[in-house]
């Protein structure tokens, strides 16, 4: 005759499983990280004069050691930068001493104005890194804010919630140029 | 012509437990697919700049960490205080970040060596200066790609 086996007792089960879930909480971290992303540029050994670009389509950026930022050698706070960015990148007047526009045909879009304005960064090495990522993010907020404008022009929707297509096409409008001068101790 | 009703003693049955293993359960394997373990112990800290405009850095194992920021309190007495930059587990120097950086690419499958994406996490009160050393010698080794660290700002000011 077949020996039944005794049931197992499945009360202490629940106490098991809090155990483990009280582990797991306590050691799980849920940090997503997220941060401003750049790329930076290919290294050259010569220091190569800055490409050819023409002085309109140059705004100068200059962040010195005491935190204090100039933009074309004009002194500003930080709550300026991104209008005053803003306003140099679109060019709205076709002022001649702001960026020049290119025409370009745009997928989707269709011929667009592309500014070609470069905004140039620059640093000291005693800038804090508080107030370089406070002037990066400002600049990256005023060309966000432009694409922003442009996507719902186009597609009645804010940048992110565009498709993949759509939102190549408006980061080929409106292109994110920031460049960081080689390093250099500034005034 | 009054009733006198008996009082009649309502009892809640017992609330049933049998299915609070089941609950636990899912709890626990939601917890246990969403963990992620440390995996570096910080001998650096750090309080990340605030920004507004950042973006979340997707796929982690192409990631590799660059600590900056003054030692933790138990080092400084064998460190200092100023800013140092750790690799791994350590403190090192700007000029160990090539090597860092290719031993990290070999760890990567050859498709995604070239999304591999540094990410520097820097205390806010650090000087730039070391920061640009870090970036040069990014540059260096080719590692073009890099996030800066920095929270979500309440202010979005």
């Amino acid at each position: 005759m077949a020996r039944k086996t005794p049931e197992i007792n499945a009360s202490s089960m629940a106490d098991v499983a809090f155990l483990l879930l009280i582990f797991f909480l306590v050691a799980t971290t849920m940090d997503i990280d997220s941060g401003l992303n750049r790329v930076l540029p290919p290294w050259s050994e010569k220091q190569t004069d800055a490409p050819d670009i023409k002085e309109r389509n140059l705004l100068l950026v200059h962040v010195n050691k005491y935190d204090q930022i100039a933009v074309q050698g004009e002194l500003l706070t930080i709550n300026q930068l991104k209008d005053r960015a803003k306003e140099w990148v679109l060019n709205r007047a076709d002022d001649d001493n702001l960026p020049e526009k290119k025409v370009e045909e745009i997928a989707l879009i269709g011929k667009h104005p592309v500014s070609q304005g470069v905004i140039s960064l620059q640093n000291d090495r005693a800038t804090s890194y508080e107030m370089y990522i406070k002037v990066q993010n400002e600049l990256t907020r005023a060309f966000n804010e432009i694409r922003d404008e442009l996507s719902k022009a186009h597609f009645g929707k804010v940048f992110l919630e565009l498709e993949k297509e759509q939102q190549d096409a408006i980061a080929k409008a409106v292109p994110m140029k920031i460049s960081e001068a080689e390093p250099q101790n500034i005034k | 012509m009054a009733v006198i009703r008996k009082k009649e003693k309502k009892e809640i049955g017992q609330i049933s437990t049998s299915s609070l293993p089941d609950i636990v359960f899912m709890i626990l394997f939601f917890f246990m697919v969403s963990t992620s373990m440390k995996e570096t112990e910080l001998v650096v800290k750090f309080k990340a700049p605030e920004a507004t405009e950042i973006q979340k850095l997707e796929n982690k194992s192409l990631v590799s960490y660059i600590y900056v920021g003054p030692p933790v309190e138990s080092l400084q007495a064998k460190f200092g205080s100023a800013p140092q930059i750790q690799l791994n587990n350590s403190f090192s120097t700007p000029q160990e970040i090539g090597q860092f950086i290719a031993s990290e690419r070999d760890a990567l499958n050859e498709a995604d060596r070239n999304k591999m994406t540094v990410c520097l996490k820097a205390d806010k009160d650090t000087r730039m200066g070391i920061i640009t050393d870090i970036k040069q010698e990014l540059r260096k080794a080719e590692a073009y790609k890099i996030s800066y660290a920095s929270l979500k700002s309440v202010k979005g000011y």
